[in-house]
């Protein structure tokens, strides 16, 4: 049977030239880079080669760049480190509805702590409007956190805009990058924010490492407490081999990123654009232009997703839904409930996501095994008998 | 390790007693498409058993394989027996189900007792009727 992994938001298999980088540092050059011996000294000479790499990739001064544990400890560290840092200044903070959890749950967190939350909305298509962040804004905000992009819908953040307000009232803008870093651009200077998270996993490197950028002279609380790692913000031996593959697999994203974004674009557009003729009552989420190359989420009327997953899964498909069935917390996706979509509609979300190793024979196949899977649950489904019915009653 | 047992599986790949009866004996709709799962049982009911029995689910996998296998434990039973189908004793032939997916084997024992309790009512209407 064919197999098609479709699912590089959830993860990215490891490239092999980011495994042959890391494999030294998992063998004889297994020093920690915090001593001053020969081994010391080549795992710290590694580690600052890859802070480099992962500098470059978005435009940043690498001492500026700290290493983490996943995007999620990137996002917890931004979000509690840098209010807690300025919580004599204020404690008042602002993020999107559509964050990750990562960042959303810290700000909840944030809250129990005695800080002020605003949730900024966003329009049917998953963006936020900088004139809202504007609006939430008060005399004690000290951090606004927005995504550049949304990894479920896609759809892509003004955060250039948004920067220009943040600015105006001098307050910290950090942006979740983990879904946009390593794919498409991301230039903190053109993005005009303070700090960024980014998360190795997203682009073709190990899992259990990310990094956060925060810019010179912005300061941020350190979460761990420890040794002087990371220039005293991030206590514990880093984690070398992971760190390295960061690194490697940051610089093979910047030189072949022109290239990807294409191949990633016409996989995407192709199944997006063919869709519709193939399954009616098929809605597109997030935004239509504005969106990751590699991103196509739709929901399917009438039927739920985790269903569709696992006949997807029976044929050899892998992708992921934001069905309440498929969340253990039973709640369908907040990014889509944020939206306006119905409950019911969203029940029925389905992500496609695209990696480099995908090709068109990839959508052919989907195309081809999707559409009896709808035909299948919807045969089983109330809420499509009532659709027919109420149909035939109208007509 | 996959989340679900083997006959959850099999269930779910071939599920038994899709459908709708035309003018059933009984109808039972339980849950609603906002906590994900919804259920529609149709029976069919002679001599005081269930004849036949047929269902329309929108949910997840669970909630598929949970409605094939109550269908096929109630079919033929009395109705006092039916009615004696619990959620546990679904979740158990089923060879168990994800702690989170409890709730769907819930709704399927309540959508059986609710068509049972729909036929017995209307039952009870039409011999009133009559009296």
């Amino acid at each position: 049977m064919r197999k098609v992994y479709l699912d590089h938001a959830a993860t990215t298999p490891l490239l092999p030239e980011v495994r042959e980088a890391m494999l030294p540092y998992l063998g004889e050059a297994f020093g920690n880079p915090s001593c001053l011996h020969g081994w010391g000294d080549a795992a710290r000479e590694a580690m600052e080669t890859a802070r480099a790499q992962v500098a470059q990739l978005i435009g940043a001064n690498a001492e500026e760049v700290i290493f983490t544990g996943s995007g999620t400890e990137s996002n917890n560290f931004a979000i509690k480190g840098l209010a807690l840092a300025q919580q004599n200044k204020g404690k008042h903070i602002v993020v999107s509805a559509i964050e990750h959890f990562s960042v959303l749950h810290s700000a909840r967190t944030l809250e129990k702590w005695g800080f002020e939350l605003s949730l900024v909305p966003v329009d049917k298509y998953g963006v936020v409007d900088p004139e809202d962040v504007r609006k939430s804004l008060k005399k004690d905000t000290v951090l606004v956190s927005i995504m550049h992009a949304n990894g479920e819908v896609g759809t892509i953040e003004p955060i250039l805009e948004i920067a220009r307000i943040t600015k105006e009232s001098n307050i910290v803008f950090h942006t979740d990058a983990i879904a946009t870093a390593g794919i498409v651009p991301v230039d903190i200077k053109e993005l005009g924010v303070d700090a960024l998270s980014l998360a190795g996993n997203q682009f073709y490197g190990p899992k259990g490492v990310g990094a956060l950028w925060v810019r010179k002279g912005v300061r941020i609380m350190p979460l761990l407490d420890g040794g002087i790692q990371e220039g005293g913000r991030r206590a514990g031996t880093e984690n070398i081999p992971a760190v390295v593959g960061l690194g490697k697999a940051a610089e093979l994203a910047k030189s072949n990123m022109t290239a990807r974004i294409k191949h990633l674009t016409q996989l995407r557009d192709r199944l997006l654009s063919k869709l519709p003729a193939k399954i009616d009552h098929v809605v597109i989420t997030g935004h239509p232009q504005n969106r990751l190359p590699g991103n196509a989420s739709f929901c399917v009327e009438f039927i739920e997703g985790e269903a569709m997953l696992m006949l997807l899964n029976s044929q050899g498909v892998a992708v992921t839904s934001g069905s309440a069935c498929t969340s253990r917390a039973l709640k369908a996706s907040h990014v889509l409930i944020a939206m306006g979509l119905p409950h019911a509609l969203a029940q029925g979300s389905l992500l496609f996501s695209f990696g480099i190793d995908n090709t068109s024979e990839d959508v052919n196949y989907v195309l081809k095994v999707l559409p009896p899977i709808v035909d299948r649950l919807r045969q089983m489904s109330p809420l499509y008998a009532k659709f027919i019915k109420a149909g035939k009653g109208g007509s | 390790m996959p989340v679900y047992s083997e006959k959850v599986m099999e269930h779910f790949m071939n599920p038994r007693n899709v459908g709708e009866i035309e003018n059933p004996d009984g109808v039972g709709e339980v849950g609603n498409p906002i906590c994900g799962d919804m259920m529609t049982f149709y029976i069919k009911v002679k001599d005081n058993r269930l004849d036949d029995i047929k269902f329309k689910t929108f949910g997840c996998g669970a909630a598929i394989a949970v409605s094939s296998m109550v269908s096929e434990m109630a079919k033929g039973k009395t109705l006092e027996e039916a009615m004696k189908i619990t959620p546990r004793s679904v979740a158990d032939e089923l060879e168990g189900l994800p702690k989170q997916k409890y709730h769907c084997s819930n709704l399927g024992a309540q959508a059986l007792n609710k068509a049972i309790q729909d036929y017995l009512s209307k039952k009870k209407k039409t011999k009133g009727g009559k009296g």
